[in-house]
């Protein structure tokens, strides 16, 4: 039955693989979790085989409890909307991570606590693993959840000694886990002989959850799919650690794919914010942007009207980009973007979009954004393949972005808060059109020069929904 | 010993696996990737089921049982969102525009 049961556990993993690969392309990609979903269901089938429960209440609660958890799950799942999937995702991270916890804390206690200790060096080490990650992965998926929903510490919460803080909570997991890991001795010889391995192990448990607070509240606005990505990655590891701890292929396999998943993630967020991922974790950009520019000459913009805007789009222009930033998603505009583009396609123009990777609050958000409102995925393009069209393009619709396109971030001298940051290079396009509320910057709080190119830019200052709608109907009047 | 080295011997392969695979998963794509591998870590819930089985007393059986409800929301939860957002990937109407190539 062991040899079965690590079979099928071999086969869930395959599947998970399979899973991915097919991830590649939009076509193969919904089969692809299908078929993750089926090994998950294999895996989980293999295990009921192999479980021997003695406890009385056993089987009922485990069957309650998926219950439970997969009614809560599916509910959130099918109700959820698009713009909330940072949020969803974070939640499903701190579930996630806090079941690995979890479970290694049960494991350690079952040893420790009922079994008289003893358990090997490997062992100790595994469990701690999992219980600090895991933990940590949970409390600041609770933060990112709180911050994403704007329930609380929206945008950059800082403290006097954060760094100092978080140093010392590390330095406190440290010793209390090689408190664990020698058995107490190391308590014991500093004259604290009550601070056995399992009051050492709930002591870590309390400051890594102290830990994950204190290290996602300081994060912010554009910086959120750095975070969501790495509690991703952080997940993922606590989940293979605990694989180590069961000495289970399936946990040690999946988590790892997910740790790795996350990392790469996490990698290609924070080089297409242009920063250093440690300057992201450990100093908030609110700190360093904004407010620092006071002068308040009123500079002039070319201010036109959707009417402007719609004569323009209907008689001179033959390709259109459209650049859109969350600020779309925040007004709920997919819809009327998708409206225009139909609008000016029926005019035989040309419509392209060119997504960068930032945009939204999650890697690969705007996508699936666009997606939802119908735009054919064909013409969703990566910042690489967008840049060299901008040459040929008449003009750029910016909706709602303004850092992602900001030719401040080229200019290395300035040394603005964006600089380094590769972005969508608008400037070559004919004509640029922002669709924005007002002149503020955006997150980054570097204002952007594009705006005060009187030839070149076009400003409506508007409402992303109903500018949208105003310049589709100006465009079929026109 | 032994166990533990296969157990790393498995985790560098993966690893090393993993990095290859999300690679060439495009950035349209990244949401549903998060997603799924979010389903996928899931799996501690295969974890959870052997913890509240191993559950001898209040205290392992409350975790165990917060464990396995953590879990099954995550899988649950994590396939159905993916699902639902992959279906929104509409297959092309007309292939007019290739790509540049």
């Amino acid at each position: 039955m062991q040899v079965a049961t690590f079979l099928a556990y071999l086969v869930a993993a395959a599947l998970f693989i399979v899973g991915i690969r097919r991830l590649r392309t939009p076509e193969t990609a919904r089969s692809g979790n299908t078929l993750a979903a089926f090994g998950m269901v294999i895996a989980l089938v293999a295990t009921f085989f192999v479980t021997d429960t003695e406890a009385t209440l056993g089987w009922p609660l485990i069957g309650g409890g998926i219950l439970i958890g997969g009614v809560i799950g599916a509910v959130s799942a099918q109700k959820v909307q698009m713009t909330a999937m940072p949020q969803l995702v974070a939640a499903f991270n701190g579930v996630g991570g806090g079941a690995a916890a979890l479970v290694a804390l049960s494991e350690f206690y079952q040893t420790e606590a009922l079994g008289g200790g003893g358990e090997t060096l490997v062992q100790a080490i595994t469990v701690l693993l999992s219980i600090t990650i895991g933990t940590l992965s949970f409390s600041g998926s609770v933060i990112a959840f709180s911050k994403l929903q704007e329930l609380a510490f929206s945008g950059s919460v800082a403290f006097p000694l954060q760094q100092v803080v978080n140093a010392l909570l590390f330095l406190g997991v440290l010793l209390l886990s090689a408190n664990v890991v020698t058995d107490g001795a190391l308590a014991e010889a500093v004259g604290l002989p009550q601070l056995s391995p399992l009051v050492s192990v709930i002591v870590i448990l309390v400051l890594a959850l102290l830990l994950g607070v204190l290290l996602v509240i300081p994060i912010g606005g554009a910086d959120m799919p750095i975070v969501i990505s790495l509690l991703n990655s952080l997940t993922g590891l606590a989940a293979a650690s605990s694989g180590f701890v069961l000495d289970n292929y399936a946990l040690i396999i999946s988590g790892t794919l997910v740790g790795a998943s996350g990392t790469i993630l996490t990698r290609q967020m924070s080089s297409a914010l242009g920063r250093p991922l440690g300057k992201i974790i450990f100093a908030g950009i609110a700190a360093s942007g904004g407010g620092d520019d006071e002068d308040d000459e009123e500079r002039e913009v070319n201010d036109v009207s959707a009417e402007d805007i719609g004569s323009y789009l209907s008689e001179d222009v033959n390709k259109v980009v459209i650049v859109p930033g969350y600020g779309l998603a925040v007004a709920q505009a997919q819809a009327p973007l998708f409206e225009l583009m139909e609008t000016l396609e029926s005019q035989g123009k040309e419509v392209l979009f060119g997504i960068h990777p930032v945009a939204g609050r999650m890697p690969g958000h705007m996508n699936v954004l666009l997606a939802e409102a119908g735009v054919p995925h064909e013409k969703l393009y990566d910042m690489e393949d967008i840049n060299p069209e901008f040459e040929d393009t008449d003009a750029v619709i910016i909706v709602g972005a303004n850092d992602v396109v900001n030719p401040a971030a080229n200019d290395e001298a300035k040394e603005s808060a964006i600089s380094g940051m590769p972005i969508l290079e608008v400037e070559n396009a004919e004509r640029v059109i922002f669709v924005k509320r007002s002149l503020s910057p955006g997150f980054a709080g570097v204002d952007n020069p594009l705006f005060y190119d009187m030839d070149k830019t076009m400003m409506y200052f508007t409402d992303a929904k109903q500018g949208l709608q105003d310049i589709t109907e100006a465009v079929k009047n026109a | 010993m032994e166990t533990l080295l296969a157990q790393i011997a498995v985790f560098v392969v993966t690893a090393y696996l993993g990095f290859e695979l999300i690679s060439r998963v495009p950035n349209m794509l990244h949401t549903p990737l998060m997603s799924a591998t979010n389903a996928i870590h899931g799996i501690v819930l295969v974890g959870a089921i052997i913890a509240l089985a191993a559950g001898t007393d209040a205290f392992t059986t409350t975790i165990g049982f917060i464990a396995v409800v953590f879990g099954a929301a995550n899988v649950v939860g994590g396939f159905w969102v993916t699902n639902r957002m992959l279906s929104m990937f509409r297959p092309p109407q007309k292939r007019v525009k290739k790509r540049k190539d």
